[in-house]
């Protein structure tokens, strides 16, 4: 008996440690897009039909948990076929520097760059290492967008009229003269999930843009120039401007951005600080809502205003992926003229191929139209240290609440950036 | 002889070692090695995806010890312990009091106080946001309790509740005692149950008031077990931090920072793992050691 219940153990040890055989006509995608899942599923379904090779969607939500995830699988060596990277550019080149992103360079050019041709160049850009960037990666493209995105702002036209404003504002002044007469009938001015930092921290990067230009804001985060700079008191100026005038809604600061979508579709505020994707988001939740999409109004008229934008949702593929082939194959596929007008149809989003535009509607079209304007942390040359755009945006959140001036803010910010470049002279 | 005996126990020792070694290793992979290599961790620069590691000695710790957030979220810490400790604890021990007499719908309140421990953290921070939202629609304070305020005349009471430094961490504070004094209430019950009625029995023919009996019988016979719920209250409330997520984000300026946030926020924010992982050494350290002070408290009350 003894010696069975040791056979048995032996079998089960040999078993449970043998290598998982690997199916080759499955792909795996691990991804974090909730509101895509269903219309993923489909086409899976219609690609399975067509070539035989099945598609295996794993959803993983919310967007942190995903990224844990993904480190975490990155760090155990056990990635799917197909993920994506929703961090920072640092990051992204980390994975590619670590090994766990193909370059698919080759694949976009053949064919005379057919693949490439086919989509925005900015959501590309997004994926893409030029040479000589900071990161060590070797020049090429890295990720395939499934969508574009771009954050601007959005206006209730219903909640204007009822102010008297017929045309959304332009400018700043005309935008603070549209909440003192939001205010004098009683309706909230601007919501956004400033919760979230990152969207208070796109808000100022807009602005920064449109008062100082890139090459300034490159200047900076090369340590060239001070925040303590008067345009970059003017950026967190803008912040102090926008509260004392009642701007905001009540409790901005703190607010998840999915709250912060649920008041401006049920109508609690005339302007919302939000993405392209909001689109599907606000038809879930009130289809009667009628809104309109807006650059934010311009402060210094003399520059254009800048937008955060490019690929909304990329993908990458598993540089140890046996399946490499054919998941290439299904990217191509997933990114064609007819898989993205039905991505963009199903769910509401800016496609990334340039073919299916004519598929979307007239809402999306307002976000598609200024893609001219977007830029994008990820494709600049030089980023900022984290920490030192942790202090900023916990700043800006000073600033909203009164607790500080623009120039404390600077001041306390520009000592991180000191202590950050001393750091990273000395190698750390 | 002597070596067949020697073999048969070798035999044996082996046999035991075999049954024991699935468990060892279980127990070394996901526990042991984990929990060295964030020591090891704790030493290096590493941004948690490079293969590059670079050893930078204690200066994570040195730099922690000069990190006013750091400390500032260990304080908010302390804060909600402190409001758990006392708040909480004492409306769980006057429930659980209430709750040991022979009342009516004695069972029904021992359910309705456990259910919100058994919610889901995000579930209850999202609903008390709501709760303490402070927008307005139409003329009307959207928030339930903003609402209630203005409806019962107390209008000057409306506040932006979770975007006010001075309000945002005692809001937290209490709906973390809320969401938590269920636990504290089953283990008090299940400690005032335990306790001989025969002694209250006795206390009464000693001609014993209410506060008496409470004083000389039952705290003196629950001291084992407020220091259990103590220890566990001072352990939960010290590593709270989705709730916080749920209810202001990513925190309102550093007003609602608490050590895990901190952690979490190098780990992800800022992609600071070495950091994180000092960060978390020093806070586990500063648990063990308040963990090992109760028990000494505990080891001497019992003495006593």
């Amino acid at each position: 008996m003894r010696k069975l219940l040791g056979v048995i153990l032996c079998l089960f040890l040999v078993v449970g440690c043998a290598k998982k055989k690997q199916d080759m006509n499955t792909i795996s995608i691990w991804h974090w897009m909730t509101d895509r899942h269903e219309a993923f599923e489909q086409l899976a379904v219609k690609y399975e039909e067509q070539t035989g090779v099945k598609i295996k969607f794993d959803l993983y939500a919310p967007s942190d948990a995903y990224t844990q995830k993904i480190i975490a699988s990155a760090q155990a060596k056990v990635l799917p076929d197909v993920y994506g990277v929703l961090d920072k550019k640092e990051i992204f080149a980390s994975f590619i520097n670590s090994g766990f992103i193909t370059d698919l360079t080759e694949e976009f050019q053949k064919n005379n760059g057919e693949w490439e041709k086919s989509l925005f160049a900015k959501a590309l850009n997004v994926n893409r290492f030029k040479e000589g960037n900071i990161y060590d990666v070797k020049p090429g493209v890295y990720g395939v967008p499934l969508d574009v995105t771009n954050i601007q702002m959005l206006y209730n036209k219903k909640l204007l009229a009822k102010a008297g404003i017929m045309a959304p504002p332009k400018t700043f002044e005309g935008f603070l003269a549209a909440i003192a007469a939001l205010k004098r009938v009683g309706i909230s001015g601007l919501v956004s999930g400033w919760g979230e930092m990152w969207m208070a921290d796109c808000f100022a990067s807009n602005y920064a843009f449109n008062i100082m230009g890139e090459e300034k804001i490159m200047a900076t985060y090369r340590g060239e120039i001070s925040y303590t700079d008067p345009d970059w008191i003017k950026v967190f100026t803008i912040f102090k401007t926008l509260s004392e005038s009642g701007a905001f809604a009540e409790g901005i600061v703190t607010k998840l951005n999915k709250l912060a979508e649920q008041d401006f579709a049920l109508e609690r505020a005339a302007f919302s600080f939000n993405g392209s994707w909001s689109v599907n988001i606000y038809h879930d939740m009130n289809p009667d809502l009628e809104y309109g999409a807006m650059l934010p109004p311009v402060f210094n008229k003399n520059r254009p205003m800048s937008i955060w934008g490019g690929a909304g949702s990329s993908l990458v593929i598993n540089n140890s992926s046996p399946r490499r082939d054919k998941t290439i194959a299904f990217l191509k596929w997933l990114t064609a003229k007819e898989q993205q007008a039905f991505l963009a149809k199903e769910t509401r989003n800016l496609p990334s191929n340039r073919e299916a535009l004519s598929a979307i509607p007239p809402i999306l079209s307002q976000f598609a139209e200024v893609m001219d304007n977007t830029t994008h942390p990820t494709i600049w040359m030089q980023n900022e240290f984290p920490l030192v755009l942790e202090r900023m945006d916990k700043g800006i959140q000073s600033i909203i609440i009164g607790e500080k001036t623009p120039e404390q803010v600077a001041r306390e910010v520009q000592e991180v950036k000191e202590k950050e470049l001393k750091k990273s002279r000395r190698g750390r | 002889m002597i070596s067949n005996k020697r073999l048969t126990a070798t035999k044996s020792n082996a046999q035991s070692f075999a049954f024991a070694l699935p468990a060892i290793a279980i127990f070394s992979v996901f526990y042991i090695y984990p929990f060295f290599d964030i020591f090891r961790l704790s030493f290096h620069q590493w941004n948690g995806i490079s293969s590059q590691k670079i050893f930078v000695g204690f200066e994570n710790f040195s730099d922690l010890m000069q990190d006013g957030i750091w400390w500032k979220s260990m304080w908010n810490a302390g804060f909600i312990t402190l409001v758990a400790l006392t708040f909480q604890n004492c409306l769980a021990f006057a429930l659980a009091l209430a709750c040991d007499r022979e009342i009516r719908l004695k069972r029904f309140y021992r359910v309705l106080f456990f259910i919100p421990p058994v919610l889901s953290e995000i579930v209850v921070g999202l609903i008390w946001s709501w709760i303490l939202y402070s927008g307005m629609q139409n003329g009307q304070h959207i928030g339930l309790f903003n609402h209630f305020l203005d409806k019962i005349g107390l209008h000057h009471l409306v506040n932006n509740w979770l975007s006010d430094p001075k309000t945002a961490l005692p809001c937290i504070a209490i709906v973390h005692s809320w969401k938590g004094f269920g636990w504290g209430f089953i283990m008090l019950l299940a400690g005032l149950q335990t306790i001989d009625r025969q002694l209250y029995e006795a206390a009464k023919v000693d001609g014993a008031g209410w506060w008496s009996v409470l004083k000389n019988v039952t705290i003196p016979m629950m001291v084992p077990v407020i220091l259990v719920v103590v220890i566990l209250t001072v352990l939960g409330s010290m590593q709270a931090f989705v709730l916080i997520l749920s209810m202001v984000g990513q925190g309102l300026v550093y007003h609602t920072d608490v050590p895990v946030t901190r952690i979490l926020s190098a780990m992800t924010g800022t992609n600071r793992f070495g950091y994180a992982c000092s960060m978390g050494v020093v806070f586990g350290l500063i648990l063990v050691g308040v963990s090992l002070g109760f028990k000494m408290i505990s080891d001497r009350t019992k003495q006593a």
